[in-house]
């Protein structure tokens, strides 16, 4: 299996997105996701400057994949999403309908984890208009996703949400500016100061969501470190590393660990972490890996 | 201005509704199967085959339409109840099947190229790339667009788009994208998308303590309400929780969306329909609801340049609104 590195979820300045990837280029990681997925209004780096840090990660040999926005609102964003879509030198993920609709018959694209493709009968719809890699939605269980599996069409890659805080839904509205108590249209993209979100927590201080913008997350990372077999003899190709600032390179260090048989027993967590989805349960679930 | 008068789109969660809707004034009246092939699968709603076949009998007798939603997304296990779900409507003539799913929309499309198709609000389309995706693949007819455009970005839409569109216009008020939200399968593992159900009944529980009213679900803590506080049903999005010292309602209030305000300006860009939600609603509610909106948009048909919105409209509407009180949602900007 191989390992790729999903997009930023969060809004960091130039310079971190920078240095991240300066690092990302020494990381054991197959495959990189670039570009901005939650708002539009997030523009520290020019397109020319995420080519660049394309170019340089694409020398130190990895796959690299533009990634695209889950919610267009504005003809601005079309625009945009119609550059990456024109791009020569780079898959495309698609994560709406507007994506597939402009990649579709031009050669082959990646199906992100926002498109709703939930059987097997919308992967092959997607497959024969040249989806060659499909993120399934993050609610799906192992369960269903083997089901996919086993007719899914020959040329596609499948890539499970490993890691990471879940994006769990969208919003015309922005709840880090609601949370400061100003408008969306005055927000001064206040989110940069969140650089791993805000955390939403109960009136019992259980930490239930992580407030990123638009993008409301998991209040606690998934974590499939301990499924790596089952994924394996899944058939599942890849596993999607979701950055965080701080500790992304150990993450992906256990991963590469784990997939090299390295990772003989399950690994005992020192943080929170959930993986109920993959066990078809509410998703904010932790359960043990169910070996035999 | 030459638009034809918009739809009148209204919810019913079973046969005395659908008649109240008939009754007092939609054109048109949407339903679900009882299972979970629909957004509204709660215990007790919706419609057998036979409610179905009395339903359209009553509607279409009085010349209004019934649209079936079939509108959740299948998985591989289940797959074969949704297309019987789509073979069923073709065989019982139903006027229009509202949808989501890809796969299943070019089931339907290839099966019954007769069956009229609209786009669900669960298929997330919101701008007109996305729309002639589905008008070109499977030739769908009409869109409902999610809760999330602004005005101006609705009528630039509207403009370019290759289908009718139908906005929602009045209920309970999705603040997020529908289609694209797993919050509730997050906490109870049922959601919209997979379940059709937000924040399930059977996942609900109410506790008085010490701290005041309770409500949880699937064991979390949604809200805690004072003693003279009213307490709403806890949908998980507008529940209070905090981020920094204060819990707020940090996702959305206990409001509903009313688009009374704005309805000169969606008929002046060529709306084909308005939809009221509610189909989990009592019959009193779809009655009281189908008969504003219908005055409301006869009155605006007549002469727009001269509507006013009615304080007895607004009162009518906000008694039946969640917290009492409405909105124009993501239509106005400083909402967002």
């Amino acid at each position: 299996m191989k390992i790729s590195l999903g997009p930023i979820h969060y809004y960091w300045s130039k310079e971190n997105i920078e240095q991240f990837y300066r690092r990302a280029e020494h990381w054991p990681v197959d495959i990189v996701y670039l570009g901005e997925t939650v708002c539009a209004k997030r523009r520290a780096l020019r397109s020319a400057d995420w080519l660049d840090i394309a170019a340089r990660l694409t020398d130190a040999g990895k796959e690299v994949v533009l990634s695209t926005l889950a919610l267009l609102e504005a003809n601005s964003d079309l625009l945009q999403l119609e550059r990456i879509c024109a791009n020569a030198h780079y898959l495309v993920e698609a994560n709406d309908m507007s994506a597939v609709h402009l990649l579709a018959g031009r050669g082959p694209f990646v199906i992100g984890p926002h498109i709703n493709c939930y059987n097997a009968e919308t992967l092959s719809l997607l497959a024969d208009l040249g989806a060659r890699r499909w993120v399934p939605p993050v609610e799906l269980s192992a369960t269903t996703i083997a089901m996919v599996q086993n007719t899914r069409p020959e040329t596609m890659e499948t890539e499970a949400f490993a890691y990471g805080y879940l994006p769990l839904s969208f919003s015309a509205r922005c709840f880090t500016a609601r949370a400061d108590n100003v408008g969306k249209d005055a927000c001064e993209l206040r989110c940069i100061n969140d650089p791993e979100g805000r955390a939403l927590f109960t009136q019992e201080h259980e930490r239930l969501f992580t407030i990123n913008g638009i993008q409301l997350q998991s209040g606690i990372p998934c974590n499939l470190l301990n499924e790596t077999v089952a994924m394996s003899e899944m058939g599942i190709d890849i596993v999607r590393i979701s950055p965080q600032l701080a500790a992304t390179e150990f993450v992906i260090r256990a991963f590469h660990a784990a997939l090299n048989g390295d990772g003989g027993s399950p690994v005992e967590y020192d943080s929170p972490a959930c993986n109920g989805y993959w066990y078809g349960k509410p998703g904010m679930q932790f359960s043990p890996v169910q070996g035999d | 201005m030459n638009h034809r008068k918009p739809e009148l789109v209204c919810p019913a969660g079973g046969l005395p509704a659908l008649k109240a809707a008939v009754d007092n004034g939609a054109d048109a009246i949407y339903i679900g199967f009882r299972d979970d092939t629909n957004a509204r699968n709660f215990p007790g709603l919706n419609f057998g085959p036979e409610e179905t076949a009395r339903g359209m009998e009553y509607a279409h007798r009085a010349g209004k339409k019934v649209l079936l939603a079939i509108n959740t997304y299948p998985q591989a296990h289940n797959w074969a109840v949704w297309t019987s779900a789509v073979d069923r409507a073709a065989e019982l003539g139903i006027d229009a099947v509202i949808m989501a799913d890809p796969g299943l929309l070019r089931y339907a499309a290839t099966h019954y190229p007769d069956l009229r198709l609209h786009l669900s609000v669960q298929a997330s389309a919101t701008t007109y790339k996305a729309l002639e995706f589905y008008h070109q693949r499977f030739g769908i007819q009409r869109a409902v667009l999610p809760r999330v455009l602004s005005l101006q970005q609705l009528w630039h839409t509207i403009a370019n788009s290759p289908v009718e569109i139908e906005v929602f216009g009045y209920g309970s008020l999705c603040v997020m994208v529908e289609g694209r939200c797993a919050l509730s399968s997050y906490i109870t593992g049922r959601s919209p998308n997979a379940s059709g159900v937000c924040s399930p009944a059977e996942s609900v529980r109410w506790e008085e303590t010490a701290l005041g009213r309770e409500s949880r679900l699937n064991g979390v803590l949604i809200d805690r309400h004072g003693l003279n506080e009213a307490a709403g049903y806890p949908t998980l999005c507008k529940g209070r929780y905090y981020t920094d010292a204060q819990a707020y309602y940090a996702i959305e209030e206990p409001t509903s969306l009313n688009i009374l305000d704005v309805l000169p300006d969606l008929f002046h860009h060529g709306i084909a329909a308005i939809k009221v939600e509610g189909r989990q609603r009592s019959p009193a509610y779809v009655a009281s609801v189908a008969r504003v909106l219908r005055e409301a948009i006869d009155t605006c048909a007549a002469d727009p340049a001269r509507y006013l919105v009615r304080n007895q409209w607004t009162a009518v509407l906000d008694r039946l609104s969640e917290g009492q009180t409405h909105t124009l949602g993501a239509y106005h900007r400083p909402w967002h």
